[in-house]
């Protein structure tokens, strides 16, 4: 077939869009595939045009099917569409099931070197072929460089067929090899070799899907949300941090490593004002930020599921000993294993209540990027503030891939709020210290770090129960006294802690939905969609646990409300019932847990038929 | 059981060290182990050593794991802060504080239960690190708090109070810390104070991983004929190596040794080591040498004691990890907060 009549052949009904579609990208893991592709999304972004790219990667490091999804957006709809309308099919392994995902009217960039029967292609879709191959063997010899310019050729060939930039793409080479001046021409080189080719064989009427230039993206930044975070833990003063590599937080550990090499290090010495230790395990890597805690240092760990599930022991230890510690848990799809490079919001119950006892943890929910680098640092101080575990619930969403998101922002007379703790000079101007002892009547009692003063303030933790000046205690009324203290710092912690974000409708209605961390941009578009069918929802985001009194508020304000998740067992939706008086029928499960990103249509989908069967329903009952 | 604080009241003619106390000021709290038991021996002599050491009571920081072992620290040094963590894990929270603050004495305080066997990996991993440290294994070979089950510890074909022959084999904390990267390990006995104060003494000295295992027999479970952890049986079978005199740097030298008994250590703080030879000629600066002849000892079913092996100038994890000298926890948002500035070059190079 595209032997037969060139290297095009272009369907009739073939789908036309300006800044409005998305390329997907099917690669084989470890072909340097990563930053070829990386490359073609900034460069759309240079244009001014929102972009939103996903990677969609196998658990293997060489060898196995990955794909990058790039959703362009003029919109700013940086959720995950859903759909295919270019296809740059780099990998034989998948084929089929690349040609098959096309939506019906999109393109298939291939490489045409090798002759492809008809029965390979579809009727339906429009074929663009670009002998990447024979023009990157004719020009390099070496293995390595045959197969990374092969990326860079087609990133060139996909240039001229969209209408991107090229100057925008040599600016990014620029920038990227900084100093490195041969770099930068051989890979203009490579890019020409690919926009040449294409400008000589292709018709460029027939693509129909085009990038121009608008002013969308504003002073925006383009990152990845475990690198945020880590800048996060910079910012909010952190000095310990103790992990175990796990995917996909490793790269948090990594970036707080990369950024404390140019932040954190003394001028004149060179000497570390940070500690970081790969521990042995995850058991080891709490137990340093519990210990460094205790002493007085801000300390964190970021892991992922199967990490929460070995810490457990120790955080209930955290929880009852009331020692402050930070959690970044980049989620993944669960159970066990599960899904190691898949996104899911499974882990809300295993973190909320991890141990024994009664115990409950505070939990953040950042929504992106920028959240992440919030919310890790508030949960240093809201860690110190409340002497209690603290949980920054981001996912594999957020943290392995890079989204737009507000600049990064911090106040200059921001101080780290070290919470409650008593002093030398306290202690001798004779102050009482017990260490259990709530005084303020928030729950929160005053602490003093080992080695404060040579007669006063020293005491005994132990994850044993104790009375208020830290003396071991079995006695009943010692023992729910102290728990019944907890509680009410619990409740303190639901009025310091982010709190919910509201999303009205411009009309009244009887429904809303709540939703968390990296649902969001989803949920932005997916209530777009809504409105314009007429479907009026409003909206709330929550950001912590425990809730605030907010969003009892909101429930009780509505018939229905749809709680849209990223797990099998609606686990928010189990936290909001256990935590306030509710008829079980009014929260309405909107369940996504394949293991891919959220998207507007599964939302707006979902949503729209469940308030159809409502309005039958109500139908109905208005008959009879 | 309950807590019970022992009385404040000292007597005014009790001698004071030279940091201005007594040594009832290095005491905690009532043992609430049994009467008899090792451990008591350990804490005392925990309290002699830091008395005679003239350390600040308030800048040591104790740490255990769960076990009868691990509510030591209750009864030592009360004016120092503790922390009783949970099972096998002290030594990961131990190395947390440390890295938190640099400048406290860090003493750690674990079973064989919770050492060996629950706690193994970490116990493995915090000498590799080189965490400075004194960490004592109080090593009675069976578990008190839960009645009489074999530890990790317990000698192959050891007899329990039940008249169980234990057929797993054993292993050696000593061998072990040697092996993991430890950089002063030693063995004693709680029997014999004489040994064990001035070891306690050097290893604290001791700028790095330093730790001794320390056969504490258990009267209520693990006392009696057949067992290889009871006072008669590991008197009977104490092999000491040397006999440790500890000798803070800026002290005149003045015993008097018989020349060629001695081998002096000079450790990396400037306090000096006398190892008073006892029979063999041994060197406990030859790594390989320690090893041997702690098996050879383990083969002929001696209790091989004294120091074992000493590293005299070792690095530790702050040293590896190049931190300020400063303690991080003293640290402000002005040392480890990078400012708008260079927020705003971030920013922008993320655009």
């Amino acid at each position: 077939m595209p032997q037969d009549v060139g290297p095009i052949a272009v369907k009739p009904q073939a789908i036309a869009a300006v800044n409005d579609f998305v390329v997907k990208f099917a690669n084989v893991n470890g072909s340097g595939s990563a930053s070829a592709n990386e490359l073609f999304a900034r460069s759309i972004l240079r244009m001014g045009v929102p972009v939103s790219p996903r990677n969609i990667f196998p658990s293997n490091i060489q060898g196995l099917p990955t794909w990058y999804e790039v959703r362009v957006t003029e919109k700013g709809y940086l959720g995950r569409r859903g759909g295919v309308d270019m296809m740059v099919a780099m990998n034989p392994q998948t084929w089929a099931e690349d040609v098959k995902e096309i939506t019906p009217g999109g393109y298939l960039f291939y490489d045409s070197t090798k002759p492809m029967p008809a029965s390979m292609f579809r009727e339906d879709i429009n074929v663009i072929g670009v002998p990447l191959t024979a023009i990157t063997n004719a020009t390099y010899s070496d293995a390595r460089q045959r197969q990374l310019f092969k990326n860079i050729i087609y990133v060139g060939a996909l240039s001229v067929l969209l209408d991107i930039d090229e100057k925008e793409i040599q600016r990014l080479f620029g920038e990227q090899f900084k100093g490195k001046e041969k770099l930068i021409d051989s890979n203009v080189k490579a890019m020409n070799l690919g926009r040449d080719w294409v400008k000589q064989h292709v018709d460029l009427d027939l693509v129909k899907i085009k990038v121009r230039k608008a002013d969308n993206v504003g002073d925006r930044i383009f990152v990845e949300g475990n690198s945020a975070a880590a800048l996060g833990a910079v910012y909010g003063g952190a000095t310990v941090c103790a992990w175990y590599p796990i995917t996909p937080s490793s790269s948090l550990a990594e970036a707080f490593q990369a950024h404390c090499k140019k932040l954190r290090h003394d001028k004149e010495t060179g000497k570390a004002k940070y500690a970081i230790v790969q521990a042995e395990d995850e058991l080891a890597s709490i137990g340093m930020v519990i210990g460094a805690g205790w002493n007085g240092s801000r300390a964190f760990t970021a892991t992922s599921g199967p990490g929460i599930s070995l810490m457990t022991e120790f955080i209930g230890l955290a929880y009852f000993a009331e020692v402050p510690a930070v959690i970044v848990n980049v989620q993944r799809g669960g159970p066990s294993t599960g899904m190691p490079t898949r996104t899911q919001q499974s882990d809300l119950l295993s973190c909320a209540y991890a141990s024994n006892g009664d115990t409950k943890h505070v939990l953040l929910f950042p929504e992106d990027p920028r959240e992440c680098f919030e919310f890790t640092a508030d949960a240093l101080d809201l860690a110190d503030r409340l002497q209690t575990p603290v949980f920054v619930m981001t996912d594999l969403d957020i943290g392995m891939n890079h989204r737009l998101c507000k600049p990064f922002a911090w106040d200059p007379n921001r101080e780290l709020d070290r919470g409650k703790v008593m002093t030398a000079a306290d202690l001798d101007a004779g102050k009482t210290f017990g260490r259990y002892l709530d005084v303020d009547g928030d729950g929160i009692p005053f602490r003093t770090y080992p080695g404060t003063h040579p007669t006063k303030g020293s005491y005994f933790t132990r994850g044993t129960t104790k009375d208020e000046f830290a003396r071991y205690s079995e006695e009943g009324p010692v023992y729910v006294r102290n728990m019944e203290r907890l509680q009410k710092k619990f409740h303190t912690a639901g009025k310091i802690a982010p709190q919910p974000l509201r999303y009205s409708s411009p009309k009244p209605t009887r429904y809303g939905v709540i939703y968390f961390g990296s649902t969001s941009p989803a949920m932005t578009e997916a209530l777009d969609h809504l409105e314009a069918d007429g479907n009026h929802v409003n909206a709330l985001r929550v950001r912590a646990y425990p809730f605030a009194q907010s969003v009892e508020e909101f429930i009780h304000e509505h018939e229905k409300v749809f709680v849209v998740e990223q797990n099998r067992d609606g686990q928010l939706r189990t936290m909001l019932m256990s935590e306030f008086t509710l008829d079980a029928r009014k929260l309405v499960p909107v369940l996504h847990y394949d293991g891919t990103p959220i998207t507007a249509r599964f939302i707006a989908g979902d949503i729209g038929k469940k308030l159809a069967q409502f309005k039958v329903v109500s139908f109905e009952k208005a008959a009879s | 059981m309950t807590y019970i604080a022992k009385p404040r009241l000292h007597h005014p003619s009790l001698v004071k060290n030279k940091a201005g106390y007594t040594r009832r000021d290095y005491e905690g709290a009532v043992s609430t182990l049994c009467a008899g038991c090792g451990h008591d021996s350990i804490s005392a002599a925990i309290i002699q050593a830091c008395y005679e050491l003239d350390i600040l009571p308030h800048q040591v920081a104790k740490l255990s794991g769960i076990g009868c072992s691990s509510k030591a620290p209750t009864y030592f040094v009360g004016a120092s802060h503790g922390f009783n963590t949970v099972h096998g894990r002290m030594p990961s929270v131990m190395t947390g504080a440390n890295l938190a603050n640099r400048d406290l004495i860090y003493m750690g305080v674990s079973g064989d239960g919770d050492s060996a066997s629950i706690g193994l990996g970490q116990f493995a991993h915090v000498m590799r690190r080189g965490v400075n440290m004194t960490y004592i294994v109080m090593n009675n070979g069976v578990y008190g708090l839960t009645k009489g089950q074999f530890s990790a510890t317990a000698d192959k074909g050891s007899i329990s109070k039940k008249g169980v022959a234990n057929s797993d084999s054993s292993i050696d904390m000593v061998s072990l810390a040697i092996l993991m990267g430890a950089t002063f390990v030693g063995r004693s006995f709680s029997g014999d104070k004489h040994q064990l104060v001035p070891l306690i003494k050097a290893a604290m000295a001791h700028k790095g991983a330093a730790f001794l295992d320390v056969i504490s027999p258990c009267v209520a479970f693990n006392n009696h004929a057949g067992s290889t952890k009871s006072y008669d049986y590991v008197r009977e079978h104490n092999e000491a190596l040397n006999r440790v005199d500890f000798i803070e740097g800026r002290e005149e030298i003045t015993t008097d040794y018989e020349p060629g008994t001695v081998t002096t250590v000079q450790q990396h703080d400037g306090s000096l080591l006398r190892l008073r030879k006892l029979g063999e000629d041994y060197d406990p600066s030859d790594k390989v040498a320690a090893m041997k002849r702690v098996q050879e000892g383990m083969h002929a079913g001696e209790v091989v004691t004294g120091l074992l092996y000493v590293d005299p100038s070792p690095k530790d994890l702050h040293d590896n990890l190049n931190t300020i000298d400063a303690p991080l926890n003293t640290l402000e948002a002005a040392d480890l907060c990078p400012g708008t500035s260079a927020l705003d070059r971030i920013n922008a190079s993320l655009r």
